[in-house]
């Protein structure tokens, strides 16, 4: 995802020049060329995250649209006071970019999960909060946020899901996109880990003969309360999947949403860790795996959910 | 009106405006109110009737819990009406005891949160070097303020990068919020840690308008950050005020309020 983020916000500071990405000493090998090609758009900001993001909110102020860049929870929660005070509250066109939602530093430990941005980031207000699913919207979302106004966060992923858009596909922020059909079940999934939610849909058809209807939530504020409340309506059981904890993030979202508007799933269902703090040790999938992620999990968690029982 | 005016203004607007409001922090805006009033009296280029002009100098104020000067200075200064400033930290009112910009021309930043407006002013800072302009940007800090690290890395980011158009003054009165700054956390040797980041320090009296002037409207020859260091008085103004952690809480009402008000009428 970082590469389709990189390539995209290269192409598109060559048109705009108020365009500016800010580093905070973090990249290396994926820069270089942006550096290069646009020294006047580029800025290392060194180890220092709160002043990358006050940094941010001072060029933004004077005209520019600002990336901030770093990994894990270090550009959000490291800074949460600068994007609230200082970006938010003066609606500044900063775009906070995290490479490294969920797990996907696993090996490095719980210092380097970003496992509660999106609940954190999503109640700052004014903010537009987006997680793709793959590169397609990774690069869809990178132009989209340049056109967005106000103060953004982008959750990119070391996971991705495979292509799924058709030609004529339109990406819009705060619209969900529906990249399966299904009757028994909605998967509503934000982030890479729309893949998992790719595979468990798969086998709920294959082997179980349920239908899916799959919804990439790539933006988690604005949600979309109509694709949502549709999903509720029209296939009874809804189940969330982020990887991220269940408080308050995209499964939060969504129960929020739809009980405010007295559309009532059947059947709702949060996936998502619930275990605290990630403190095993191991990559994307085996974290997946050990915390409930992975799309064995998904699978029993809709079988469960529809009253089936495994192997039924 | 000269700068020695405005700072009796605001100092007479903000015992006021606390007073009404029952408020805080009179000692700190009485500490401030002299730099304030040499900046707003001539030192910065800004245009009331243009409060977003693209050549004027930035002010951010980053200790905003003294607000009610800068509401003050830019009534005083035509920026709003003078009578405005009687709804200070009262309900509905759009002037917050923390200083903020929405709904008030001239305010740059809202602030409240100490260590926010160095950086914001140095990314303004850099903006102008970027675009080759020549407006300032001037960032007012307390000296209590300096113990938050995001200060520090502005500090460095701003002598990194050269940041010529960046004034930093530090309302030095000595006194932080539970007691004297060298008991909580010594800022000594400050204007030499200042110097050793790599800026330009000037020391003057904060109080002194003539020495303010030529300390805050020279830039450095050598291209570098300014730093002014403002030795101040905390309660400057108001004898029973000055050097004491009580006027940071204690709100001036009845006789306290005419006592002061006098003393600051006769200053």
């Amino acid at each position: 995802m970082r590469t389709a983020f990189i390539e995209e916000l290269s192409e598109l500071a060559g048109a705009d020049p108020r365009i500016l990405l800010i580093t905070g000493d973090l990249g290396f090998g994926v820069f270089e060329d942006f550096a290069h090609r646009y020294p006047r758009q580029f800025l290392n900001a060194g180890v220092a995250e709160q002043n990358m993001t006050g940094l941010a909110t001072g060029l933004a102020l004077e005209g520019r649209i600002v990336f901030t860049y770093s990994i894990g929870n270090f550009p959000t929660l490291r800074c949460l006071e600068q994007i609230r005070n200082d970006a938010c509250y003066h609606d500044a066109n900063v775009k906070v970019v995290c490479i490294g939602g969920g797990f996907s530093y696993g090996p490095l430990g719980f210092s380097h999960h970003a496992t509660e941005d999106i609940a954190i980031l999503r109640s700052l207000p004014g903010i537009t909060v987006v997680s793709p699913g793959d590169e397609w919207e990774v690069r869809q979302a990178t132009r989209a946020l340049v056109s967005t106004p106000g103060t953004c966060y982008l959750r990119l992923d070391k996971s991705k899901a495979p292509p799924t858009h058709l030609p004529h596909d339109r990406f819009r922020i705060g619209v969900a996109r529906r990249v399966r059909e299904g009757t028994h079940l909605t998967i509503a999934a934000t982030g890479g880990i729309l893949e998992v939610a790719l595979e468990a849909a798969e086998e709920l058809a294959t082997r179980h003969d349920l239908q899916t209807r799959l919804l990439s939530v790539h933006t988690a504020k604005p949600l979309d309360a109509a694709a949502l409340a549709a999903a509720a309506r029209e296939t009874g059981a809804l189940i969330t999947l982020e990887e991220h904890t269940v408080d308050g993030g995209l499964g939060g979202a969504v129960a929020e949403c739809l009980l405010e508007l007295g559309v009532v799933p059947r059947a709702f269902r949060r996936i998502g860790l619930r275990a605290g703090f990630s403190s095993a040790v191991g990559g994307q999938s085996y974290l997946r795996a050990r915390y409930g992620l992975d799309r064995k999990s998904v699978v029993e968690t809709a079988l469960d959910l529809l009253g089936k029982k495994q192997g039924e | 009106m000269d700068s020695r005016e405005l700072a009796r203004r605001i100092r007479k607007h903000a015992l006021r405006m606390t007073s009404i409001g029952r408020s805080g922090h009179i000692g700190a805006v009485l500490s401030m109110a002299d730099i304030v009033a040499v900046l707003y009296g001539g030192v910065l280029r800004v245009d009331p009737k243009q409060p977003r002009w693209a050549d004027r100098d930035r002010f951010i104020l980053s200790k905003g819990h003294a607000g009610a000067g800068i509401y003050a200075a830019l009534a005083e200064s035509g920026f709003f009406p003078v009578s405005k400033l009687e709804t200070h930290y009262q309900d509905g009112s759009d002037l917050s005891g923390h200083v903020s910009h929405r709904g008030i021309p001239g305010v740059e930043l809202s602030t409240g949160s100490l260590g926010h407006g160095l950086p914001v002013g140095a990314g303004m800072a850099y903006a102008a070097s970027l675009d080759s302009r020549e407006h300032r940007v001037v960032v007012l800090l307390s000296d209590g303020e300096c113990d938050e690290g995001s200060n520090w890395e502005a500090i460095l980011f701003a002598a990194h990068f050269k940041l010529r158009n960046l004034l930093a003054i530090v309302d030095y009165n000595k006194i932080q919020s539970l007691g004297p700054v060298a008991e909580t956390i010594a800022l000594e040797p400050f204007a030499a840690k200042w110097q050793s980041f790599g800026w330009e320090v000037r020391e003057v009296d904060g109080h002194d308008h003539a020495a303010l002037g030529s300390a805050l409207s020279q830039r450095s020859t050598a291209g570098l950050p300014v730093c002014v260091i403002a030795h101040t008085v905390k309660g400057k103004g108001v004898s029973f005020m000055e050097n004491t952690v009580l006027w940071h809480y204690r709100v001036a009402v009845g006789d306290e309020y005419e006592r002061a008000l006098r003393e600051l009428e006769r200053a």
